[in-house]
């Protein structure tokens, strides 16, 4: 356990380690064990939410990087996955690539298109940034909405499922695919902001002028970021192709963008770990209302009536609660709780 | 040229009630540095009350427009004491955010009163329709283009002529010295949005007018972002000008080369103007430099 003085770094190597005391290496097995031991516990219902939230967690970890640590807001989220799983659909069922090399050419396109659309960032700040992705949202949406020879004028693309996936274990097959993959996704992010590429995104958003000023090359960091960032929303798009089998434009609308930055505040802006708090948070959310709808329905008939309804609501009601009382979010709240356990009976 | 006409009205129409929409948007702005994605959801709750006090209550179109104006000022006012206010100072995404959450809980809660299907409401505007120059103009556009007209003028007078009017614009042109000056900045910005609120309801009730009660009002909120960028998001003048340019534009696209496109032009115009000119045909031009 950590003392409670604290944590002294004797050298630079100590400070830049991922994992300090041995609370943490305890919890990270903790929480290795649990992931390899989940897929035995759950059902097919819950398994399939399992791997919704670990698709979206790649997602979240993407859009942080960009609106957390570079401080460019995006509501292009949902054209970027549409450009990752349409990318990838093509490429492996009409160019007949190879999945793992579809996933990864979807990967470059959404990073070189992402960096396309981050183009107005060098200029724009804020709100007129967010209204500028707003509009590349709505741009992408119509190209994979009208332009026929994308889905051959079906209006979807149908992705055939992986000769080696049975019918009876899909959910648990797929998990056994994405946990490794979303693994390794969250721990390159989390290793992008040790190096000095990921400090010079950090740097741009608290104050890009000092940045300039100390040798941070604004125009590179803002395109990289928006490279970077849309790179991993390409894979958590390309990912959600294959396992879903189908690429209609629905599920990319301007609703999922907003989710996904729901899932950031909630989870915490600036923090690899907070995306995935807040990826599972916000997909369990409406699954645990279904169930309770299904619990009490019976008792409580307006609950079941209105459950769409209270799902919105509640998803709108989540937003503004976190952003009144704790704009860091759950990985801040962890921390409190973490520094309360340490520090008791003392309160700091 | 009857077409290119009947387009004109429609498109003017249309025009006419983004311009009330983009007004309560650029009021909120000017006065509180706020971008309110919740203005469709304004709109949509503006319709739903007077069709509550006009049909489900049965009250004379007069009193269910003053129902449907004090519940729009309550809810503005209410929304901004207990949403906006403690977010003052916060950063751009707080602010985004917490107005992007606002807009989920008003649709839901719309939803969870009257559903999701499609409410009939009685005109209250004429339907018949008169000739033109060749060509046959509904009565009920060209009322609208009439009725949006005088409240954008109402407003504008308000601005110049009343204190309240002139107080707003000190505090949208510099806080501290408005503050000294004995303003109540408190008072200005919940009056920036229960007037927001009241011009979304006339908007939002001409809109219902000409379609119907239902749920897809509120995807006007979203097209009027390229409304208050081509005119500036800070400018009254400019809500006019962006909604009767991109009104027209739609309405033009959709009748001359395909409506699926009418969709996205009005985004297209957007990316344009951020690059070329991102503070809009009036907006004010502030200058940072990296």
């Amino acid at each position: 356990m950590a003392t409670a003085t604290g944590i002294h770094h004797r050298t630079y190597r100590a400070e830049l380690r991922l994992r300090h005391t041995k609370a943490e290496w305890a919890r990270l097995a903790i929480i290795v064990v649990l992931l390899l031991v989940v897929p035995y516990l759950l059902n097919t219902y819950w398994l399939g939410i399992a791997n919704s939230i670990l698709i979206a967690v790649i997602g979240a970890v993407g859009l942080n990087i960009l609106v957390g640590f570079t401080g460019q807001i995006s509501l292009g989220q949902g054209g970027f996955l549409a450009v990752g799983a349409y990318t990838s659909a093509i490429a492996s069922t009409r160019l007949g690539l190879p999945v793992p090399v579809a996933v990864i050419v979807a990967v470059f396109v959404t990073a070189g298109i992402g960096a396309l659309f981050g183009l107005p960032a060098l200029r724009l700040k804020g709100l007129y940034l967010a209204i500028a992705t707003l509009a590349s949202q709505e741009i992408i949406m119509f190209v994979v909405r009208r332009w026929g020879f994308l889905t051959e004028d079906k209006g979807y693309i149908e992705v055939p499922r992986f000769g080696f996936i049975e019918r009876e274990t899909f959910e648990i097959q797929w998990y056994w695919i994405l946990l490794p993959i979303t693994f390794l996704a969250v721990l390159m992010a989390r290793n992008v902001f040790r190096s000095s590429l990921g400090r010079s995104f950090m740097a741009v958003r608290d104050q890009d002028i000092a940045a300039e000023a100390i040798g941070v090359n604004i125009t590179r960091a803002k395109v990289t970021a928006f490279a970077l960032s849309s790179g991993f929303v390409g894979l958590s798009g390309a990912l959600s192709a294959y396992y879903t089998e189908t690429v209609t434009w629905e599920r990319f609308t301007l609703d999922v963008s907003v989710l996904y930055l729901a899932m950031i505040i909630v989870g915490g802006l600036g923090s690899i770990a907070g995306s995935v708090y807040g990826a599972i948070f916000m997909m369990l959310l409406p699954a645990l209302l279904t169930e309770l709808g299904d619990q009490v329905g019976d008792s409580i008939p307006f609950l079941s009536d209105q459950l769409p309804a209270i799902k919105n609501a509640l998803f709108g009601a989540a937003i503004i609660t976190f952003l009144l009382i704790e704009p860091r979010g759950l990985d801040r709240i962890w921390t409190r709780v973490k520094d309360y356990v340490r520090f008791w009976p003392f309160r700091y | 040229m009857s077409t290119f006409l009947l387009l004109a009205v429609y498109g003017l129409a249309d025009g006419a009630i983004l311009a009330l929409a983009a007004l309560g948007f650029v009021l909120i702005y000017k006065a509180t540095r706020v971008i309110n994605f919740a203005q469709g959801e304004f709109l949509l709750v503006g319709a739903y009350t007077f069709y509550t006090a006009f049909v489900l209550f049965d009250l004379p179109w007069i009193l269910a427009s003053l129902v449907g104006v004090l519940f729009a000022i309550v809810l503005g006012v209410v929304v901004e004491r207990f949403v906006l206010r403690p977010l003052v100072g916060e950063t751009a995404i707080s602010v985004i955010m917490v107005t992007i959450g606002l807009s989920a809980v008003l649709k839901a809660v719309v939803q969870m009163f009257f559903g999701t299907s499609v409410r009939e409401q009685p005109k209250i505007l004429p339907t018949g329709s008169v000739e033109f120059f060749g060509a046959t103009v509904p009565v009920n556009r060209l009322l609208v283009i009439l009725i949006a007209s005088a409240v954008l003028l109402a407003f504008t007078i308000f601005f110049r002529r009343s204190r309240h009017g002139i107080a707003m614009r000190a505090v949208a042109d510099d806080q501290q010295a408005a503050l000294t000056m004995g303003i109540s900045v408190r008072q200005v910005f919940a009056m920036a949005w229960a007037l927001a609120a009241v011009s979304a309801l006339i908007a939002g009730v001409l809109l219902a007018d000409l379609s119907a009660v239902e749920q897809s009002i509120a995807a006007f909120g979203l097209i009027v972002f390229p409304v208050v960028i081509l005119g500036g998001l800070d400018s009254v003048p400019g809500t006019i000008v962006g909604g009767l340019t991109i009104g027209l534009l739609k309405q033009f696209v959709s009748g001359y080369m395909d409506p699926g496109l009418a969709e996205v032009v009005p985004y297209i115009v957007l990316v344009a103007i951020l690059l070329v000119r991102p503070y809009g045909i009036f907006g004010e031009t502030r200058i940072e430099r990296v």
